[in-house]
């Protein structure tokens, strides 16, 4: 209702608001565990990732070993955490330069509108009419398998989508005065666009980034999977599943417990998008 | 002239919440509306008066809590149920918003909105009903009325909407109009128009309206009576002559003098002082006091009650000011 | 009065729709929105020029064209003697900074993201009006100004009130220390108290500042109040303009006698007084040949609906777009 006003009561920051939310705190506590495990395997996995036991072969969950051993003898647990630093490095790695590029594009062809616009508006209906994956494995497939390659086709193809939920955003914002109201000030194009219009159009790609770090992961692992990314006997999420794949009724917990650290970090990323959203919108 | 009075409002109070707050908007309102009256609801944002408005119809309810009493031809509708309350509402009791396009269906067409009207509220058969639609577009300005039965919503400009709006209100023929801003999204000479058409509906079927406006222009045109709010309270109700004439109350004084009218150009416009409190900040005493050019220590301590001051005349003030009088705040 | 700041002189500017499919198979030229269609203005130094009209009348257009938000299909906007669409000075800045404006929508018009005290900061260090140390003086000083609190520049915008956000506008516009205001239904969203201070204040600033306004609304009696001149715009065109208070006590022109009877009086006993205006604004999409107004004038005559009339002087009156200007002004 329009005729009531409020005041709202000072100092409640939204932050305090957002942890009052358990999908939140949730979210935040998944996504912060997996960077220490990223950024410090070594402190937390039992063994060395790659040392080999031929008297531990094919172990299931024990306390020495509790996610079990692999048919070389390494201890799976190890082999989980030492993935979390490729895989973490994949959410970030494949994400973040698509989100650069997307953002700028995005920004400018929606402030500029014009024939780039219409040439970029073709190009975005180009690129979604194929499934996302069948683009990134035929990119990976030209550039040859391997982490680096794998990111460069991630970012060639995602970007798109980074620069089409901008670009959207920013020709939204376009309609409110203030960016009327920087033109007639006289500010230039770049600080109508980065300063003014960028702020208030990046709450949803920011969100969207989120899910993405989780699809990140997945397609990572998808493409560790088939051969065509992280490459044995590196310790992969993607990889340590198709180690296990020949062996699912004999030593399921191989193939099991990555896909459950997949899982897990997926609903951390979500979780934290969600709340991100409610962070993220401007106040009145 | 004296009315049957059709409409009696007695303590009404609507409270909403918001985080964790409570939120008086509508603080112990009462008045009457009789048959074929017009009364006018003037206030600034914030002063309650549409939801006022909509608590009369049961609309509040879902957002917060109504007490008191809404007595309707006899009846306490503010104690009805959801179900029950369907029956008055668009039959016997209508309501017009500011914003046509957002209270029409965008996807149904106008004639199919008028003839669900009059399959819901009146017994006409199919064609009767055609029938009946074409003559309230017709009756409420829209020309080649026929024709444009089967248009959309979009296919109307601003003023015409509205007038659709008001035939779709009016369409059960209503012994009640409430009317929300009706005309403040309109440009004057279409304001003019369809004022002219409320009123002239309203003589026609003996329709009581209650016509919630900020513009004292609009009140001097069409209202027989007027209550001004403020802060949630009715704070003075005279007839709309004696009310711009002399006001009473000094809020009402305030709000007639800010508008440029009988001023000397480029001079400095009165206002009042100071900005209306916030509902969950409500000042002890009364709520204009802190603003008020002659509130005094007792302004403050207590709220006055809605005090007759002469016959058909009230003001809440424990110092109503008076022109006449040579007093003026 | 003074020589004109402004020259505005036939300023056309049409909104092209696109082609429908109709269109291209009726092998249709596109239509567009003709939202101006030939003005001729003067803003004089230090005047208040009111733009009235109807909605869709093209008043809003005409400011932010001013401005250079619209860039019209033809005719020439000159500042000082020079063609602000002329290529040259399409980019050149300090236009912007001498001629500024003000939006309607508060809560639309500053950015959210922003504090009151960031938006000031940026408006003065974009344009050098200060040396960087003499920023923060040069805020509070404008804070002063459109007497906002000082800790004001501490808050963003969603901590105001639709009237303070208006103040931090205005206090963005005079930061650059403007030659120019083009005010664009400046007080239309807020509450009649707060108008009144709105305006005080503008008025207030114009005398002090030696300001020129042009005040586009459509609340007739606020122009009325603030305006020295007021143009009537319909369908695009100017139909009257004058110096205010003749223009209002005796307005020429059947629509400016239409528009102002259609306000409503605050007097009662006025009730059902003036003539009302039927029918509504042709589209501006199609706008009727002759005399755009005929259609809607109980005037009208059959050179009304051939030939349209061009804007002339009328003796004792201002200057009216209208073949039966002269009797009307004999008449009454």
């Amino acid at each position: 209702m329009s005729d009531v006003t409020l005041s709202l009561p000072k100092g409640r920051s939204r932050l305090a608001l957002a942890l009052r939310r358990p999908g939140f705190l949730l979210g935040a506590a998944i996504i912060g565990l997996s960077t220490l495990l990223a950024l410090f395997p070594g402190l937390f996995a039992p063994y060395d990732p790659n040392f080999i036991d031929y008297t531990a072969v094919g172990q299931p969950p024990s306390a020495a070993h509790p996610f079990g051993t692999d048919m070389l003898g390494r201890d799976a647990l190890s082999r989980v955490i030492w993935a979390y630093r490729i895989n973490m490095q994949m959410a970030i790695l494949a994400t973040i330069f698509a989100l650069l590029i997307g953002v700028t594009v995005g920004a400018l062809v929606g402030y500029y509108r014009g024939v780039a616009d219409m040439i970029f508006g073709r190009f975005v209906d180009a690129i979604i009419t194929f499934p996302f994956l069948v683009l990134v494995i035929a990119v990976v497939a030209v550039l040859g398998p391997g982490l680096v390659n794998m990111y460069v086709a991630i970012t060639l193809v995602g970007w798109v989508y980074y620069a089409r939920l901008m670009r959207a955003e920013v020709i939204g914002q376009m309609g409110n005065d203030y960016a009327a109201a920087g033109l007639v000030m006289g500010y230039s194009d770049r600080r109508i666009i980065f300063r003014h219009l960028l702020p208030n159009a990046i709450t949803p790609v920011i969100v969207y980034w989120m899910t993405d770090m989780a699809l990140a992961i997945l397609l990572g692992s998808s493409l560790g999977y088939l051969g065509l990314g992280a490459q044995p006997p590196q310790a992969e999420w993607g990889v340590l599943i198709a180690e296990g794949r020949n062996f699912l009724t004999t030593a399921w917990w191989l193939s099991l417990m990555p896909g459950i650290a997949i899982v897990l970090t997926g609903l951390g990323f979500s979780l934290l998008g969600d709340a991100m959203a409610d962070l993220l919108r401007p106040r009145g | 002239m004296t009315r049957d009075t059709i409409l009696e409002v007695r303590n009404l109070s609507t409270t909403f919440a918001r985080a964790g707050r409570a939120l008086p908007a509508v603080r112990d309102v009462s008045f009457t509306l009789g048959r074929g009256e017009v009364l006018g609801l003037v206030g600034e944002s914030g002063s309650g008066k549409s939801v006022t408005l909509r608590s009369i119809l049961g609309l509040s309810r879902h957002y917060g809590t109504v007490t008191g009493e809404v007595r309707w031809k006899g009846r306490d509708i503010a104690s009805l149920s959801e179900r029950a309350l369907r029956s008055v509402r668009g039959r016997e009791i209508a309501m017009i918003f500011q914003e046509p396009m957002s209270s029409l269906n965008p996807l149904l067409t106008v004639g199919m909105q008028l003839t669900e009207v009059l399959k819901a509220h009146t017994d006409l058969g199919r064609s009767e009903r055609r029938r009946r639609a074409i003559e309230m577009l017709d009756h409420v300005g829209i020309p080649s009325a026929a024709a444009r039965l089967d248009d959309y919503p979009h296919q109307f400009s601003g003023g015409m909407r509205q007038r659709v709006m008001i035939a779709i209100a009016l369409a059960a023929r209503p012994q009640l109009l409430l009317a929300d801003e009706p005309t403040t999204a309109l440009d004057v000479t279409i304001q003019a128009q369809i004022l002219d058409l409320i009123l002239g509906l309203a003589r026609e079927y003996e329709m009581g309206v209650i016509l919630v406006t900020h513009d004292l222009g609009v009140v001097a045109q069409t209202c027989d009576r007027v209550a001004v709010m403020y802060a949630g309270r009715i704070v003075e109700e005279a007839p709309v002559a004696p009310l711009l004439s002399d006001p009473r109350h000094p809020y009402t004084m305030g709000l007639m003098r800010s508008v440029p009218e009988g001023v000397a150009p480029r001079t400095a416009l009165y206002s009042v002082p100071g900005t209306p409190p916030a509902l969950d900040a409500l000042p002890q005493g009364c709520a204009f006091a802190p603003r008020c050019p002659s509130a005094s220590a007792q302004c403050t301590a207590t709220d006055p009650a809605l005090n007759r001051l002469a016959p058909g005349r009230s003001a809440a003030c424990h110092h109503p000011v008076s022109l006449a009088k040579g007093d003026a705040a | 009065m003074s020589a004109p700041v402004l020259e505005i002189r036939d300023l056309h500017l049409a909104f092209p729709l696109g082609r429908s499919f109709a269109d291209l198979i009726a092998r249709r030229p596109g239509r567009a929105v003709r939202a101006l269609n030939g003005i001729d203005l003067d803003l004089r130094r230090g005047e208040t020029l009111g733009i009235v009209g109807e909605s869709g009348c093209g008043k809003s257009t005409l400011a932010r064209a001013v401005v250079r938000l619209y860039r019209p299909t033809a005719g020439t906007v000159s500042f000082g003697g020079e063609d602000i669409f002329a290529a040259h000075t399409r980019r050149d800045r300090t236009y912007n900074r001498r001629v500024q404006m003000m939006f309607q929508d508060p809560y639309s018009s500053l950015n959210p993201r922003m504090t009151c005290g960031q938006i000031l900061t940026e408006a003065l260090s974009v344009h050098r009006m200060r040396p960087a140390a003499e920023i923060p003086a040069r805020v509070a000083e404008l804070l002063d100004l459109v007497r906002l609190p000082q800790d004001a520049a501490e808050k963003l915008p969603h901590e105001f009130s639709g009237g303070q956000r208006q103040r931090i506008a205005i206090a963005r516009a005079l930061a650059v220390e403007p030659e120019v205001l083009i005010a664009d239904e400046l007080v239309s969203a807020l509450d009649v108290s707060v108008q009144a201070q709105v305006v005080n204040l503008l008025l207030e600033l114009q005398e002090r500042l030696g300001l020129t306004i042009l005040f586009v609304a459509h609340d007739l009696r606020l122009v009325r109040h603030v305006s020295n001149r007021v143009a009537v715009i319909y369908l695009g065109r100017i139909v009257e303009i004058g110096d205010s208070e003749s223009l209002f006590s005796a307005p020429t022109h059947p629509y400016s006698q239409a528009l102002l009877s259609a306000a409503p009086s605050l007097d009662p006993a006025d009730r059902g007084r003036g003539a009302r205006l039927q029918g509504e604004l042709p589209s501006p999409l199609n706008i009727p040949p002759g005399c755009p107004f005929h259609l809607r004038c109980p005037r009208a005559t059959d050179i009304c609906r051939t030939a349209r009339p061009d804007l002339r002087p009328i003796a004792g009156r201002g200057e009216v777009a209208c073949h039966h200007a002269d009797e009307i002004a004999l008449n009454g």
